[in-house]
């Protein structure tokens, strides 16, 4: 099966190269061409997405004690929905490769690739009656726009918290400090995201401690930056026993002790809330690296009536609260707020769902490449160099 | 004379022509083997001499040797390499010493109802998943886990999550693959060297050291082979009991980003295994698989 899949994913990227290698990069590209009207739906749907964001109905993720809203799509559209849950960006990256799913749920760290990729396909927004509601701060972006064209619908968005163990950390802590200079403390009980985009976490903490370093965006780091941000990781794996790629890893050692301060997703700390450990979740001072995930159908997409039937669907207010007070992120609309204040009081503001300033130092998840992202040049570290100095950091 | 149907005919054929008879039955098996297993395999690894085009993640495919310098450049892949290894030698012997007593008392000693019983419940854990034994295992190890509140009243402490975590935790994933051959190895020696051993004058360690021994070495290669293997290209267990990579862990983590390099790497433990292999081989560990 690994071994097939293996072979679908090299005769993909084989067509890929074929087809890119007759557009070089430079020219100016004719705009894609995306579909002017919409048929019936397929009756299957494939999706690749984040844990927790596709839960209920026919083949989706079974999550105790999680709300369904995946048969009411299913019943209003008649196609069944599979899911196939990425660990990771990069996982998830690979799926969409395969070209056997016709749409993901992609951070702003595999939203780039999977453009410049070809993987996935731009979007007729007009087809999509509720994007139309969408908050202004989500549309248009530069992880899920690209000249101008759209790539997908915003699903919602959060920023990683530091979380830790009020019975061990003080309870005042706002400070990233505690999981870099100030870790020996909690020695092997610190822990940190398992991959390479947490390099960014180090330089949103280098550009609020170390301004000579002159980092003006946290995934556009020229050679001095990216060592600083390396070096200063470097220094934390002393500190970390196991590092997190699941949450539910991460839930089980921070009820348990074996972590105590770290960097983690609302949904993380609202589950140990829940189950009565004490922890705190914080945004600190120094503003954090976050993520605001978008829907895009992929370019060999087998359902694409039924995939922009769900990118519709999943910004929908009813639908946008329940996924987004379950997981804990902020809905993308005024009308998906209002549904959600019914389930959960209070949800948009502790989110800050319409607080533009809140999010003003959250840096949404990024693909770092050669070409800076804040315009300086092509002097930046890439992203396969993240990859290789992650490596490196781990040891 | 009615001539022979067409499938009677064929069979006539195939049994005057055994060649072609073999060649039928082999055909398809074989067929699978090279396309599907070896070929995909082949591609992977001829990614190993290209080289990545930035940002994409799609390859170039121009000859280069350009991995394997950056493999070669940094000490971190060798660290990596030299961890996985010492692991894979640590567990193999761990495994070695465990299972040989237990082995031995359920070829020599147990009755058959006793052996009966070992055998099932050394089989036993292999019907459980994978994933379930892991995780059992970080029950176990963890702050507050099994382990440490056993040690607690001794004034001692656990291991807790790390290298030997993953050195305890694969000893035990490994076990039964070890015992099984070298219990199968042991009850082959016939009792009648073992009599005529003491016969001689030979006490029992002489006996063990100069008959079961040599006997029995090919059985415990053999098994050796498949835990220092399966360690070899294990990656799910250090991510889960320690923070530390193995060489499947950076495999993993480049396959998709940077799939030239992580093809490179994959290399490392193939070059191992082929010269394990031909070790184990002139050791007689392929006359007891």
């Amino acid at each position: 099966m690994r071994i097939r899949r293996m072979s679908a994913l090299v005769a993909v990227i084989a067509l890929v190269i074929g087809a890119c290698s007759s557009t070089p990069g430079t020219t100016t590209k004719p705009k894609p061409s995306v579909p002017a009207s919409l048929g019936a739906g397929e009756g299957e749907l494939k999706l690749v997405a984040w844990t927790n964001y596709v839960v209920g109905g026919t083949g989706g993720e079974t999550v105790e004690g999680a709300p369904d809203w995946v048969t009411p799509f299913e019943d209003a559209t008649g196609c069944k929905v599979t899911v196939k849950v990425g660990g990771g960006s990069s996982e998830m990256v690979e799926l969409m490769k395969t070209g056997e799913y016709d749409g993901v749920s992609a951070s702003g760290d595999a939203t780039l690739r999977l453009i410049a990729g070809g993987d996935v396909a731009a979007v007729n927004t007009d087809l999509i009656p509720n994007y139309k509601n969408v908050f202004a701060g989500l549309k248009n972006q530069s992880y899920n726009t690209v000249d101008g064209v759209s790539y997908g619908v915003p699903h919602g968005r959060g920023a990683n918290l530091l979380m830790f163990r009020t019975d061990v950390v003080p309870e005042t802590t706002d400070s990233w400090n505690v999981v870099f200079e100030g870790g020996d403390k909690y020695k092997g009980k610190v822990t940190a995201y398992d991959y390479e985009i947490y390099i960014a976490d180090a330089a949103v903490y280098l550009m609020a401690t170390k301004p000579d370093l002159k980092i003006t965006n946290p995934y556009a780091l020229d050679a001095t930056q990216f060592k600083a941000a390396v070096d200063l990781l470097k220094a934390q794996r002393a500190n970390i026993t196991t590092y997190w790629s699941a949450a539910q890893a991460e839930i089980d050692a921070f009820t348990s002790g074996d972590m105590v301060v770290g960097t983690t997703w609302q949904y993380q700390a609202n589950v140990l809330e829940a189950a009565k450990v004490p922890i705190k979740a914080v945004k600190p001072k120094e503003g954090t690296t976050g993520w605001s995930d978008t829907w895009m159908i992929s370019s060999k997409a087998k359902h694409p009536n039924c995939m922009y039937k769900w990118m519709d669907y999943i910004i929908s207010p009813v639908a946008n609260a329940t996924v987004t007070v379950w997981f804990g992120e902020a809905p993308v609309s005024n009308e998906a707020c209002a549904e959600a204040e019914k389930q959960s009081p209070g949800h948009c503001d502790i989110f800050h769902a319409t607080d533009e300033t809140y999010f003003k130092d959250v840096w949404y998840w990024n693909t770092p490449s050669k070409e800076c992202l804040d315009g300086r040049g092509p002097i930046c570290t890439e992203f396969s160099e993240w990859t290789k100095a992650w490596t490196e950091i781990k040891g | 004379m009615i001539r022979g149907s067409l499938p009677r005919r064929l069979a006539a054929s195939l049994y005057r022509h055994p060649r072609a008879q073999l060649s039928a039955l082999l055909a398809v098996p074989l067929g699978w083997l090279v396309v599907a297993y070896l070929g995909s395999l082949a591609l992977l690894l001829v990614s190993a001499f290209w080289r990545l085009d930035s940002f994409s993640g799609n390859v170039i495919t121009e000859p280069t040797l350009q991995n394997f310098a950056t493999l070669a450049e940094s000490d971190v892949y060798r660290n990596i390499a030299i961890r996985t290894v010492v692991i894979a030698a640590l567990v193999t012997l761990t495994d070695i010493i465990l299972a040989f007593p237990i082995a031995y008392y359920m070829a020599r000693v147990a009755s058959p109802r006793v052996r009966g019983l070992l055998v099932v419940s050394i089989l036993l854990p292999l019907w459980s998943g994978y994933l379930v034994k892991v995780y059992a295992w970080r029950l176990i190890l963890n702050e507050s886990g099994v382990l440490n509140w056993a040690l607690d009243p001794l004034g001692l402490r656990g291991p807790g999550y790390g290298d030997p975590a993953v050195w305890l935790v694969m000893s035990y994933l490994w076990l039964p693959y070890m015992i099984l051959p070298i219990y199968a190895g042991l009850e082959r020696i016939p009792s009648s060297l073992l009599e005529a051993s003491g016969d001689l004058g030979a006490r029992s360690p002489r006996t063990f050291r100069k008959v079961v021994l040599p006997l029995v070495l090919p059985a415990v290669v053999a098994g050796s082979i498949f835990t220092f293997s399966l360690t070899l290209g294990d990656y799910i267990t250090p991510t889960l009991v320690s923070g530390t990579q193995f060489i499947g862990n950076v495999v993993y983590s480049n396959i998709s980003v940077n799939r030239p390099l992580a093809a490179a790497y994959a290399l490392v433990p193939i070059v191992i295994m082929i010269v394990y292999l031909l070790v184990a081989r002139r050791l007689g560990a392929f006359e007891e698989l």
